[in-house]
C-alpha cells in the first residue's frame, strides 16, 4: 500500500476509491442509516434527513461562469438532489489564508448569497478560520447541506412500480439500475474543466467557454414530476466515465453509450483533442445523469429539455445485459470499453 | 512519436512561425524552414516543427473518391 | 480553419466507416485464412484502440502493433547514461515521456530527479536551446529520443548555432530498416503492413522500396483518422485476395514518394546512419542516427564517453516487453499486464509511454476484445 497521499488520491477516480476503501470505510463504515456511508452515494440519509458535506479547493478561485462560492452552492445542492432530496439549508465553513484580500472574500460571499437566495436555500450556520500565510493556497471552503425527501419522489417511484413491480428502493440510489433502463445526460460535457483550463493555460475560443456550475433543482423537479427515474448522479470529478462505472459496479450491470449522442460543444471537443484530454473524464458542475425506466425515458427527456439547464439533454445510452462493462459505440460504429479513470485529467476543478 | 496536428500559419518571423491549431490553441516558435509554406497555409506540426504542408485538395479528393467508389459498388449489387 | 477542419471531419464519417467495414468483411471471407496486419506507429495504435476498430474486424483479421513507440525502443543503456549524467550534476533536458521510462538499472530520469538528479522537462528542442542559452554557465545535455519524424528539428537547430554549453545524446532511429526487419523476422508471419504516416511524410515512400521488393507484401502508407485506417486495411485485404502486392499511398494529403527533401537533407548533413539497437527488438542495420565527425563538439557520446548501445535484454523479470514491442504478442498475453504492471505503476517502457501499446490498451481497459455484429 502507498505511504504518502498523492494528488491523484483526490481526483475522483480509482486511486481515490482506494483511499476511501482503505482508510475512510475501514474506520467509518460501521454506521447504519437509511443511506449509509458504505453506500458511497451522493449524500447520506438518516431518519429522512439528507446530509451532505463537500469541500471546495478549486483553483483559480474566480473563473469564467463563476467562482468557488457559486460552485459550492451548486455542488452541495446537487448532491442532495441526486439521492431524491429537496435541499433545505446550507452550512458554510471558510478557511482563509492570511493576506487574502477582503475585496475577493466579499465577492465570493456575495455570490453565495445571490445564488442561494435565487433557489431559496439559505446558509443558516457556518464557521470562519484564518491560517498563517503559506499554510494554504488563498481560500478553501466546506459547504454542507441538509434536505428532506423530495415531495415528488413518492410519485416518481409509483410510476416506476407501474412497470417494475418488484422495485422497492426508497431513494435514488446508484444500485437501482436494471437492464433496459435508459441513460439521460442533461447537457454539454466538459465546459467546466475547459473553462478552468482556459484560464490556467491561456486558451481562447470563438465564444468564451464558461463553467456550467448551477443548482439543478428545476431539472430534477421536471424529471420527478413525470416519474420513472431510478437513479441520478452528477458527473463531477472523473466525469461521466467515472459516474457510469460507479453505476456499473453498484448495480452490477453493463452500460452501453453512443458517442454520437453525447452532447459536447465543438470548441470543447477540439480543445480536448489537441490537449490530449478525454471529454468523458472531465468534471462537470451543472449536469445530471439520470437512469430512467425505458417506458418513461422519452417523456422525462422532453420535460427536462423544457428547462433552460436541460435544453441540450440527450438519451445517451442504456443499461444492458450484453456486456459486463461500460462500453461505448464510437462514431464509426466500433466498440470500446470505457474504464474508470485513474483520476481526473485536470486537477483541482472543484 | 507520429503525433502531428494540422494548424494554420498566421505569422512567419524568419525561421519560425505562429500556428493556429483551432479552439484557442496558438503556438509560437514553430520551425518553418523545413517546408515551403506561406502565411495562410495549413501545415502538419510534429515536435515543434512543420513537417509538411497539408494538401487540402488531396484531402478532399481522397474522401470524394472513396465515397464515390463505395457508393457505386454497393449500388451495383 | 473551419474549411479544413470540416474536410478532416469527413474522415470520421460513420456511413463511410460502415461501408468500408462491410467491404472488409466481404474480403476477409473470400480470403478465408488468418491474416496478420501490422502497423509501426503508436498513433495508429491509438486510433485503432480509441475508435474501437478491432471490434469491427472480421474474426480472421488481426491488427497488431509493432515497434512504433520511440520511448519503448530507446536503449536502456542510453537511459542509464543520461541518468548518470544528471546525478553527476549535468543538467539533462528531455521530453516528459522518456523521463518516466526505466533504464537497465530499474530507475528512470524521474526517479533520478527525486534522488537529486538535475532534470528539466522540455516540450521541444527549441525550448531546450533557449533554456541552455539562459543557463550558459551550466553543462547541458539534451536527450534526443524519437524517430526520423522528430530528428530533423534537432538537426536543424544544431546547424543554426547551438549554445556552447549544450550537447546532444542521439538515440534517434530511422524507421524503414525496422519495417524491413519485421518483414524478415521468421517468427512473425506478416501478411500486410500499415506504414507510418508522419515518419514517411518526412522520409518519403522511396526508402521502403528495397524492403518491399525483397518481400513483396502489401504496404499501405496510412493517415491517422479512422477512415484512413479502414481504407488502408481494405486496400491490404484487397491485395491479399487478388494475390497482388503494391506500395500504396493512402495518406496523399501528406505523404509523397520523395518525402520532405529539405528535412531529410538537413538530417543527413548532421547525422549518419549506423547499426542501431532497438530495445526489445534487436539490432537493425542502418537505423541509428549518430552524429557525423564534424559534429563531435555537440555529440554527448564523444564529450562524456557514452558508448553506443549494444544488444542486451533489459526488462523486468517475467515481463514480455520485447514480444509486445516486436509485435509478436498482444499486451494481454503478457503475464504482468494490468496486474503488476499498470499505467500507475509501469514495469516496462511500453506501459510508460503514451504511445506504448500496453499503455494505450491499459488506458482503454482492453482486457477483452469486443466484437460488433456486422
Amino acid at each position: 500500500m502507498e505511504e504518502f497521499v498523492k494528488m491523484v488520491h483526490g481526483q475522483g477516480g480509482t486511486a481515490m476509491q482506494q483511499l476511501i476503501k482503505n482508510y475512510i470505510l475501514k474506520y467509518l463504515g460501521w454506521g447504519e442509516a437509511e443511506l449509509p456511508l458504505k453506500a458511497l452515494d451522493d449524500s447520506g440519509v438518516m431518519n429522512g434527513i439528507i446530509l451532505k458535506s463537500d469541500s471546495y479547493t478549486v483553483k483559480p478561485l474566480f473563473f469564467p461562469g463563476g467562482n468557488i462560492g457559486t460552485l459550492a452552492v451548486s455542488g452541495t445542492i446537487n448532491d442532495i438532489l441526486m439521492v431524491g432530496g429537496k435541499p433545505l439549508a446550507l452550512a458554510l465553513g471558510l478557511i482563509i489564508e492570511e493576506g487574502f484580500p477582503f475585496k475577493e472574500l466579499s465577492a465570493i460571499i456575495e455570490s453565495i448569497a445571490n445564488l442561494a437566495k435565487s433557489v431559496d436555500v439559505p446558509v443558516i450556520t457556518g464557521d470562519t478560520k484564518v491560517v498563517e500565510r503559506g499554510a494554504l493556497d488563498k481560500l478553501v471552503l466546506n459547504m454542507s447541506g441538509i434536505g428532506i425527501r423530495h415531495p415528488l419522489l413518492d410519485h416518481n417511484f409509483k410510476v416506476v412500480r407501474e412497470y417494475r413491480k418488484e422495485f422497492n428502493a426508497k431513494w435514488l440510489m446508484d444500485a437501482n439500475l436494471r437492464p433496459g433502463d435508459k441513460i439521460i445526460l442533461s447537457g454539454y460535457i466538459g465546459d467546466h474543466a475547459i473553462a478552468l483550463l482556459s484560464v490556467r493555460e491561456g486558451l481562447k475560443f470563438k465564444s468564451e467557454i464558461k463553467s456550467d456550475a448551477a443548482p439543478l433543482i428545476g431539472v430534477m423537479d421536471a424529471a420527478l414530476k413525470i416519474g420513472g427515474v431510478v437513479a441520478a448522479k452528477d458527473p463531477t470529478r472523473g466525469g461521466i466515465a467515472n459516474l457510469l462505472n460507479e453505476w456499473r459496479d453498484k448495480s452490477n450491470v453493463g452500460i452501453k453509450i453512443y458517442e454520437e449522442k453525447i452532447p459536447i460543444r465543438d470548441d470543447v471537443r477540439s480543445a480536448c483533442e489537441y490537449l490530449g484530454l478525454d471529454p468523458l473524464e472531465l468534471g462537470n458542475e451543472g449536469k445530471a445523469v439520470l437512469a430512467v425506466i425505458d417506458e418513461m425515458a422519452e417523456d422525462v427527456l422532453k420535460a427536462i429539455r423544457k428547462h433552460p439547464l436541460g435544453k441540450n439533454a440527450e438519451i445517451i445510452g442504456e443499461v444492458t445485459k450484453e456486456f459486463d462493462y461500460v462500453v461505448m459505440e464510437t462514431i464509426i460504429g466500433g466498440l470500446r470499453i470505457i474504464p474508470p479513470p485513474i483520476g481526473d485529467p485536470v486537477p483541482r476543478i472543484c | 512519436m507520429c503525433l502531428g496536428y494540422p494548424g494554420r500559419i498566421i505569422e512567419i518571423k524568419g525561421d519560425f512561425a505562429k500556428v493556429d491549431f483551432g479552439s484557442g490553441v496558438i503556438k509560437d516558435n514553430i520551425i518553418i524552414s523545413l517546408v515551403d509554406a506561406k502565411v495562410g497555409d495549413y501545415v502538419i506540426v510534429h515536435a515543434g516543427y512543420a513537417i509538411q504542408v497539408l494538401d487540402e485538395e488531396e484531402a478532399k479528393k481522397t474522401i470524394e473518391i472513396w465515397n464515390e467508389y463505395l457508393k457505386s459498388i454497393s449500388e451495383n449489387r | 480553419m473551419s474549411d479544413l477542419k470540416s474536410i478532416l471531419m469527413l474522415y470520421r464519417d460513420p456511413k463511410l466507416a460502415k461501408r468500408l467495414t462491410e467491404k472488409i468483411h466481404e474480403l476477409a471471407k473470400e480470403i478465408n485464412d488468418y491474416t496478420l496486419i501490422m502497423h509501426v506507429c503508436g498513433t495508429h495504435e491509438w486510433t485503432i484502440t480509441h475508435y474501437g476498430i478491432r471490434s469491427l474486424m472480421p474474426d480472421n483479421v488481426e491488427l497488431r502493433a509493432g515497434p512504433g513507440c520511440p520511448v519503448c525502443i530507446t536503449p536502456a543503456s542510453d537511459i542509464d547514461a543520461i541518468i548518470k549524467l544528471s546525478l553527476d550534476g549535468i543538467i539533462v533536458m528531455a521530453y516528459g515521456d522518456i523521463s518516466r521510462a526505466k533504464g537497465g538499472k530499474g530507475i528512470s530520469l524521474e526517479d533520478a530527479k527525486s534522488m537529486g538528479g538535475k532534470i528539466k522537462i522540455v516540450y521541444s528542442v527549441q525550448d531546450a536551446f533557449l533554456l541552455a542559452k539562459e543557463l550558459s554557465d551550466e553543462d547541458i545535455v539534451f536527450f534526443g529520443v524519437g524517430f526520423d519524424t522528430t530528428a530533423p528539428a534537432t538537426a536543424y537547430m544544431i546547424k543554426r548555432d547551438p549554445p556552447k554549453n549544450l550537447s546532444v545524446l542521439s538515440s534517434y532511429r530511422y524507421v524503414p530498416p525496422a519495417v524491413g526487419a519485421l518483414l524478415e523476422a521468421p517468427d512473425l508471419a506478416i501478411d500486410g503492413i500499415i506504414n507510418p504516416g508522419h515518419s514517411s511524410t518526412v522520409t518519403g515512400m522511396k526508402p521502403y522500396k528495397e524492403y518491399f521488393d525483397k518481400h513483396k507484401k502489401p504496404m499501405v502508407f496510412s493517415g491517422f483518422e479512422p477512415i484512413d485506417v479502414l481504407i488502408s486495411i481494405y486496400l491490404i485485404l484487397k491485395q491479399i485476395r487478388d494475390g497482388k502486392a503494391e506500395m500504396i499511398n493512402e495518406y496523399t494529403r501528406s505523404v509523397t514518394w520523395n518525402g520532405n527533401v529539405k528535412a531529410m537533407k538537413t538530417l543527413l548533413s548532421v547525422f549518419q546512419l549506423e547499426e542501431g539497437y532497438w530495445r526489445g527488438f534487436g539490432i537493425v542495420d542502418n537505423s541509428a542516427f549518430e552524429f557525423k565527425e564534424e559534429f563531435d563538439f555537440v555529440n554527448a557520446r564523444v564529450k562524456y564517453g557514452i558508448r553506443k548501445p549494444t544488444a542486451r535484454g533489459e526488462f523486468v523479470e517475467g515481463a514480455k516487453c520485447a514480444d509486445v514491442i516486436k509485435g509478436k504478442i498482444d499486451p494481454i498475453e503478457c503475464p504482468l499486464y494490468m496486474k503488476e504492471c499498470t499505467p500507475d505503476n509501469p514495469k516496462g517502457p511500453s506501459m510508460v509511454s503514451i504511445e506504448g501499446t500496453c499503455r494505450i490498451w491499459a488506458e482503454h481497459k482492453v482486457t477483452a476484445i469486443l466484437k460488433c455484429r456486422i
